[in-house]
């Protein structure tokens, strides 16, 4: 084995920062979906646990990883429809909503996953892009799961649609105005319900990339506040879908900076280290908020910017 | 407002107070009415895993509300709930949505271990109070901070909140196994035993400690701050429209701060009961999720700071109950985090019947002869 010294700090946040950040571009992704059509969906991180659960639980049984995230993918899509329908009854609020959701979404997930904290699942595969080095760092650091390509597809699929797309269109114009969408002859709960709903399906994803790949294993801790800390990105990233990706992808890197610090015998300090992405994700929102001016290309219609 | 009106009508000499009796039982009967649904659903969840529902409020009734131990058992744990949903309902009565007391519950904690520490020697009571009002500083910092940031910079407060959790779980989790680590806590890293003197007893007649006599009079006092004083009456039309208070001239920055921070202070005074009462030292067991049932409580309460007594009471007596539940009905413990969920939802959509049900208009009741 190469000893590369001090190298392994940055090379492990590099190769952290990919494996950490593919829930969060899932996530985020599907929130910024879900937000520009005018909902705030705060009950993703029980999403996302239910998403690990369920993906763990499939991927198990079938004996196939991408079952699990198909199954994920499913019950994180009634888990966002169940919040979009909710949603549309008067006087019912998405974020106490999204609150609720994220507590029963856990609730139901550590209810269900108790017979799977043991048993072992098949792994999501990996694309070994580190093939032609010989140093055993930078090939972990380039080995790079399917999920995350297809988050990156993704993210500029759906900037595209938002650009130039009528679909997209339809979102941006009921997330903007929802007067404006109704003379348009659109139906604003629909378009809602069915963003709210792919937007949870991506969270479900997001979900079984945790229990199938990284860290790989179904356990109550799993996810420390992704699916939270996505939600503020999208306000971050200003509700643009390759934004982002780019957030997501910083967000990683302080993930990985406890672990990457950790693997070359820095151990002080090392709780506060983990709590490096929360830390980043306040100090970007109390840098990027504003009470005087409306949040440039806020969606109108968004609770959380009114 | 036709023959189902008049045949309601009964000839009385006067119904104001019937209209009254009307237009107030709603806020009871449509929380009252969620919970029951809560609970149903909550019952044909367990049907249909083929277990019977009838047994599983038996063991609640047993391990929580059964016998003279399992009503200490319910109220020791009700201590920390109702200061806990204080949190959540005195910024609510703002329009703030904080969620993240668990935050303050564990630093309060914190405070309070690391002080005992570093004053020891001081005459029981002194130490005690010292302890609760380091406590209370580190909750109402904490969650005060929160409020400061919804105002100055607009930073969304639920979010923020639940980030701040983390952060203090994080720092909790620092300073319990670093600075503060008693050396002689090898498995479970705490600060230094409490001195026999700064641990808190318990209450005359009943065996729960002084933390539920707290908890309860700071609910009394918060009703009263909220409902007869004019900081109270002030918040309430903060709560109701930001601007229009701003044009009246209230101080609404004062009031958010003030008020989140004070719910703050309660949370972390929970978090001191925990240490002092409980646990007699700060460590990880702080963070044991008393602010996440909180949330609940306070929003089935409608976030009214007495409604939150009994309500605190009922979920405190459900959790005292999730043990039994385990061994006898062989469930996971997260079972009773299912049935708050689903009783979270319920109480949601129940705002969807506001002002929709007949029963409740005061016009239903009036004379129409």
């Amino acid at each position: 084995m190469t000893d590369i010294g001090l190298w392994g700090v940055p090379l492990a946040i590099l190769g952290g920062a990919i494996r950490v950040s593919t829930p969060f571009i899932f996530v985020s992704i599907g929130e910024a979906l879900t937000e520009r059509s005018g909902r705030i969906n705060l009950g993703l991180e029980g999403t996302l646990v239910f998403g690990a659960m369920s993906g763990y639980a499939v991927a198990f049984h079938s004996d196939s990883a991408w079952l699990g995230v198909l199954a994920a993918a499913f019950f994180g899509l009634l888990f966002g429809l169940f919040h979009g329908f909710v949603c549309k009854l008067p006087k019912v609020n998405d974020i106490a909503i999204g609150i609720a959701l994220m507590l029963l979404g856990t609730g139901l997930a550590f209810f269900f996953g108790k017979p799977y904290v043991q048993p072992v699942a098949p792994d999501l595969p990996s694309i070994p892009f580190g093939f032609w080095s010989d140093i055993p760092q930078v090939e972990a650091a380039l080995r790079i799961n399917v999920l995350f390509i297809l988050g990156i597809v993704l993210a500029v699929a759906m900037a595209f649609m938002f650009r130039a797309t009528r679909i997209g269109l339809i979102v941006r114009v009921v997330g903007d105005s929802a007067d404006a969408a109704r003379a348009m002859g659109i139906n604003i709960d629909l378009v809602r319900l069915l963003s709210t709903g792919v937007g949870g399906a991506l969270a479900g994803v997001a979900g079984a990339y945790l229990s199938l790949y990284y860290p790989g294993s179904w356990n109550e801790g799993i996810s420390s506040g992704q699916g939270l800390m996505a939600v503020a990105l999208v306000i971050f990233a200003r509700w643009n879908p390759v934004n982002c990706f780019w957030a997501a992808l910083l967000f990683g890197g302080a993930g990985a900076l406890g672990p990457a610090l950790q693997s070359v015998g820095v151990t002080q300090g090392y709780y506060l280290f983990y709590a490096a992405p929360y830390v980043l994700t306040l100090g970007l929102l109390i840098a990027t908020s504003s009470t005087r001016r409306a949040m440039s290309s806020a969606p109108g219609e968004l609770s959380i910017t009114k | 407002m036709s023959t189902e009106t008049t045949g309601l009508v009964l000839a009385a000499p006067s119904r104001a107070w019937v209209e009254t009796v009307a237009r107030r039982s709603e806020g009871v009967a449509l929380p009252l009415g969620a919970l029951l649904i809560g609970f149903l659903a909550f019952s044909v969840f367990l049907a249909v895993l083929g277990k019977s529902p009838v047994a599983f409020f038996g063991y609640v009734y047993q391990a929580g509300f059964g016998t003279e131990f399992s009503w200490s058992n319910t109220l020791s744990r009700a201590a920390p709930l109702l200061l806990a949903a204080l949190c959540v309902a005195l910024p609510a009565r703002l329009g703030l949505v904080v969620i993240g007391g668990e935050g303050a519950i564990v630093l309060g904690g914190v405070a309070a271990g690391a002080l005992a520490m570093s004053l020891p020697g001081l005459p029981g009571p002194i130490g005690i109070l010292m302890m609760g009002l380091g406590a209370m500083i580190a909750g109402g910092a904490w969650i005060g901070a929160i409020g400061a940031m919804r105002y100055y910079r607009g930073v969304n407060e639920t979010i923020s909140s639940l980030l701040m959790a983390y952060i203090a779980i994080a720092l909790m989790n620092h300073l319990v196994e670093g600075p503060f680590r008693d050396p002689a806590s090898l498995n479970k890293p705490s600060t230094a035993p409490l001195p026999d003197a700064y641990r808190i007893g318990e209450l005359p007649f009943i065996d729960v400690h002084w933390g539920l006599a707290a908890g309860i009079l700071a609910c009394v006092l918060c009703w009263v701050l909220i409902e007869r004083t004019t900081w109270g009456f002030a918040a309430r039309i903060v709560g109701g429209n930001v601007r229009a208070a701003e044009v009246q001239g209230l101080p609404t920055g004062v009031l958010m701060v003030g008020f989140t921070a004070l719910g703050g202070a309660c949370a972390g005074l929970a978090g001191m009961f925990e240490v002092a009462a409980i646990h007699g030292s700060a460590n990880a067991s702080l963070a044991a999720g008393y602010g996440y049932t909180a949330i609940l409580i306070a929003f089935l309460a409608r976030h009214n700071a007495l409604a939150v007594i009994p309500v605190a009471v009922l979920f405190a007596g459900l959790e005292a109950s999730s043990g039994l539940i385990q061994r006898r009905m062989e469930l996971p413990d997260a079972t009773i985090a299912v049935l708050e969920g689903l009783v979270f939802v319920a109480i949601l959509l129940s705002e969807t019947l506001t002002g929709r049900m007949r029963l409740f208009q005061p016009e239903l009741w009036r004379r129409t002869s």
